[in-house]
């Protein structure tokens, strides 16, 4: 391996780690679930992203073997982390969950009530 | 070269995890349980990535897709038990 990939491999790997690292302590430090929910699933994708892609160019550089799995691994991630996400604050909201209680802003409530005015 | 800092990235995914853990257990609500799984099934696919690194062997590359799935696939059926109180529907009770 030459010194030029091992420097892009370390700085992705590293960037990977501190970004799981974010999200681990948003995970502990933030008020409620929704707050909590966008912390993890950004910078937890993010992260890992970054690490499966470092470890796909290590093994490019090291045996000059593509791994086809990697980058599939990858553009899975990128779909579905989000996603997952969305569906389980989602379910938090469904099932009655609590905002912090500092927070001002509420648009989903309204659109409930107004739609369960229209069924009657 | 690269050896101490596959080493340093292991430590602190694993520091990360301990984080999730303490989610985990004290979460207040249930939702709180599933996003801290979530990250942790994200967490350890990276953990499999350097690990992989560190033995210097491409056998384990089919494992991280697996537990992405199987992470992917546990969260959704969680999501709709929440919120539905059934994971599979069954629609044509009359």
């Amino acid at each position: 391996m030459t010194v030029t990939s091992e420097v892009f491999i370390a700085v992705l790997l590293l960037i990977g780690a501190f970004l799981s690292l974010v999200a681990a302590f948003g995970l502990i430090r933030l008020p409620d679930v929704y707050t909590r929910n966008h912390a993890a699933s950004k910078s937890a994708t993010l992260g890992v992203m970054c690490i499966l892609l470092a470890t796909f160019f290590y093994f490019l550089a090291a045996d000059g073997f593509f791994s086809s799995r990697l980058l599939l691994g990858i553009a899975f991630f990128f779909i579905t982390a989000p996603v997952a996400g969305h569906l389980i604050s989602r379910a938090a909201y469904n099932s009655g969950v609590k905002m912090w209680d500092q927070s001002v802003r509420d648009d989903l409530k309204d659109k409930a009530k107004k739609e369960a005015a229209s069924k009657r | 070269m690269i050896e101490p800092i596959l080493h340093v990235t292991l430590a602190v995914l694993a520091i990360a995890m301990i984080g999730l853990i303490y989610r985990l257990v004290k979460g207040p609500t249930v939702p709180d349980r599933v996003i801290a799984l979530d990250a942790m099934g994200i967490n350890l696919v990276s953990i499999t990535a350097v690990l992989s690194m560190i033995l210097d062997t491409s056998n384990y590359l089919d494992v991280i897709l697996l537990i992405g799935i199987l992470a992917f696939i546990g969260t959704v059926a969680f999501a709709k038990f929440l919120e539905k109180g059934e994971v599979i529907e069954y629609d044509r009770d009359q």
